[in-house]
């Protein structure tokens, strides 16, 4: 196997080739923020959470999508990056609407946890509140667009590990949104097989049992590094 | 004609502002309670799920979110068409009652005892205090039951110096929103006080049921609402009376006057010497005050009560279930009044439509025609006493009213007060 030779934080390590940044650094007891990354998906870089600064290079690079190299000179933690995850964040609480205090995951949430972590005090951006829809059509699950963050662990998940793939992200930018089965309520799907995976991985209240009330979503465990290396799938 | 606004009103829940119109005598010739405020609880709601509308609704008060929450349940309770674990009806009534003693302790110690302990023409500076008394929290039974006895006593003692500060009020009693109005609230099968569930009762000014046991379901053929021009407060009113006609109050002088009896021996001695002083119904808003503390009474021995029951501790306190009904009405009388939430859901259990009755608007017909019978009485135009505005104000305190609620609430809070001339020059302005 080949090994790779690099430096994170100023820390001298070795690495399989092919792993991603991420992996190594998390290998290595360093942690670097994410809210897409799930271990046993497939990574996508959707969130920047992970953007770290490499010796060379002039702009900042997704840790989850960026494969280690011969000689990297990593830092995961700046006075930038700070300020950049911070950004980050502030711009997803500005752009659905993310009211903790009446969401169903308000204490189990990935999202609100992350603002928690890196500091985030208010947010400097209007918010913009878009009309968004809740679709309850489902008989046990509900997608509430004002909660979802694009991060698409659900897509992936129902793509990668249940084969079902009814999840996809239609449109661009500011107006992407998730879609069950190419934009049809979600109860009318005829490949969702009701497993649940999309609402156990998902990091915010988007996807939620139904019936929950404030707090009471409490996503439950999934064993996704399990099913991908019983698949074969992780690298 | 002259026109003097006061604007807002003090230490209420909300923001309103009373316009007094005067002749060219500068007597009072008429009065506007006006509520300057509206947040959309009803609409935006849309398109939520249904079991989302407690803890949004909730928010509507920061003083008694209890009661939208019991209320917005029980509407939900209706759209799944459960049956409540008796527990969990247990645990909602003894929040229910907690939430009664907090929200009239503070209405009565923070927002109008400075007018009874230190007169209503008092420095407003000392009349008007700041901060907030702490909630009681009511998350260990045996802590609750420690702290019942001295509530109780607290309670006695204040409504012992009400007592005796009553007397010293006889002009405000006699002028204080002292007029023939119908009253409504729930009250338990045996026609005795009841807060959580109950059916309503509705009176008229001679103490004579005009409906008694009525499911609060069909509350829309005893209830109307209309719109006022001049405030965003609706105006409910008694429906075969009509508009303005059916004027009715809500709240604790409505309750203490329609129950036969509270059920529980302190309070029921409190109520007998009630209406041995004021007769049933008594009608002055200012008996609003007593009644509101022979409730908190009522409230400590029903919470002890419940407590001392070990079911209390019965933890099955919850039912599942989906949407079995596309529509749910909850009822339930709120500190201030009986509290309306009715919700219709499509066949997925997002809202539609909702409609929310609160206390203070059951109210806003009796409030209006207060404050004109006190302005009519303490007002001379000609001079802008302290004192006398306050007394405008106070009539209004007396019911306790919840604006933010009402109209489901932004603004500023200085008072500002001012005597408009018939040209429509400022003759006079005063800040608080």
């Amino acid at each position: 196997m080949d090994r790779v030779n690099l430096k994170i934080n100023g820390q001298p390590i070795q690495a399989r080739a092919g792993q991603s940044l991420l992996a190594v650094a998390r290998d290595n007891g360093i942690d670097i923020p994410t809210l897409c990354h799930l271990d046993g998906l497939s990574g996508v870089g959707a969130c920047r959470l992970c953007l770290v600064e490499v010796a060379g290079v002039g702009r900042l690079l997704p840790a989850c999508t960026t494969p280690v190299q011969h000689d990297m000179d990593v830092r995961t933690d700046s006075p930038r990056l700070a300020r950049y995850r911070r950004m980050i964040l502030e711009l997803l609480f500005s752009e659905r609407n993310h009211v903790c205090a009446v969401c169903v995951s308000n204490g189990h949430c990935d999202l609100q946890a992350m603002a928690q972590s890196q500091g985030m005090t208010h947010v400097r951006f209007p918010y913009l509140y878009p009309p968004l829809k809740v679709d309850a059509s489902h008989r046990r699950y509900v997608l509430d667009h004002n909660r979802c963050i694009l991060c698409t662990r659900c897509v992936r998940v129902c793509a990668e590990v249940e084969g079902a793939h009814m999840w996809d992200v239609m449109s661009r930018g500011v107006h992407s949104r998730l879609v069950a089965e190419l934009n049809q309520p979600w109860g009318d799907s005829q490949v969702c097989t009701s497993c649940g995976k999309c609402v156990a991985v998902c990091p915010t209240g988007a996807l939620a049992e139904k019936g929950r009330a404030v707090g009471e979503m409490q996503k439950p465990p999934l064993h996704l590094t399990d099913l991908a290396l019983l698949r074969g799938g992780l690298s | 004609m002259k026109t003097i606004t006061i604007h807002p009103v003090t230490r209420i829940e909300g923001h309103a502002r009373i316009t007094l119109h005067l002749d060219e005598q500068g007597r009072v010739a008429d009065s506007h309670f006006h509520v300057t405020q509206v947040r959309g609880f009803e609409k935006f709601t849309e398109g939520r799920p249904f079991y989302e509308m407690p803890s949004v609704m909730a928010r509507i008060c920061g003083i008694c979110p209890v009661s939208h929450l019991l209320a917005s349940s029980k509407a939900c309770d209706a759209v799944m068409a459960v049956r409540v674990p008796p527990a969990g009806a247990r645990l909602r009534s003894i929040l229910h009652f907690g939430q009664f003693v907090q929200s009239h302790a503070l209405s009565f110690f923070h927002l109008s005892s400075p007018d009874l302990l230190l007169g209503m023409d008092s420095d407003p500076a000392r009349r008007n205090p700041g901060g907030v008394n702490a909630p009681l929290t009511a998350d260990v039974r045996d802590r609750i039951l420690r702290e019942i006895p001295s509530a109780r006593a607290i309670t006695m003692k204040t409504l012992a110096l009400l007592k005796r500060v009553v007397d010293q009020f006889t002009e405000e009693i006699e002028h204080f929103g002292n007029h023939p109005s119908l009253y409504l609230g729930l009250v338990d099968p045996r026609g005795n006080l009841e807060l959580y569930d109950g059916r309503l009762r509705i009176m008229d000014d001679m103490g004579k049921f005009m409906t008694d046991q009525v499911d609060p379901e069909t509350y829309q053929d005893l209830i109307g609402e209309a719109v006022l021009p001049t405030s965003y407060l609706k105006a409910p009113f008694y429906k075969p009376l009509g508009y303005p006609r059916g004027i009715y109050r809500v709240g604790p002088l409505a309750r203490i006057n329609l129950c036969d009896q509270c059920g529980t021996p302190a309070a029921d001695a409190e109520l007998a010497e009630f209406r041995q002083r004021f007769g049933r119904p008594a009608r002055g808003a200012f008996h609003y005050h007593y009644a509101r503390l022979i409730e908190v009474i009522f409230c400590l021995e029903k919470m002890e009560e419940l407590l001392d029951n070990p079911n209390v501790l019965d933890p099955h306190v919850r039912a599942e279930a989906g949407v079995n009904a596309e529509e749910g009405i909850g009822v339930a009388e709120a500190p201030r009044g009986t509290l309306i939430h009715h919700y219709r859901v499509d066949p997925h259990g997002t809202i539609r439509w909702a409609n929310l009755i609160i206390a203070t608007g059951h109210n806003n017909l009796a409030i209006n025609q207060a404050v004109l019978q006190v302005a009519r009485h303490f007002v001379d135009g000609n001079k802008l006493r302290e004192g006398m505005l306050n007394r405008v104000e106070a009539v209004v305190r007396c019911y306790d009213p919840c604006l933010s609620c009402s109209t489901h609430a932004i603004g500023q809070m200085p008072l500002r007060i001012q005597l408009v001339g018939a040209d429509g020059q400022v003759l006079d302005e005063q800040h608080r």
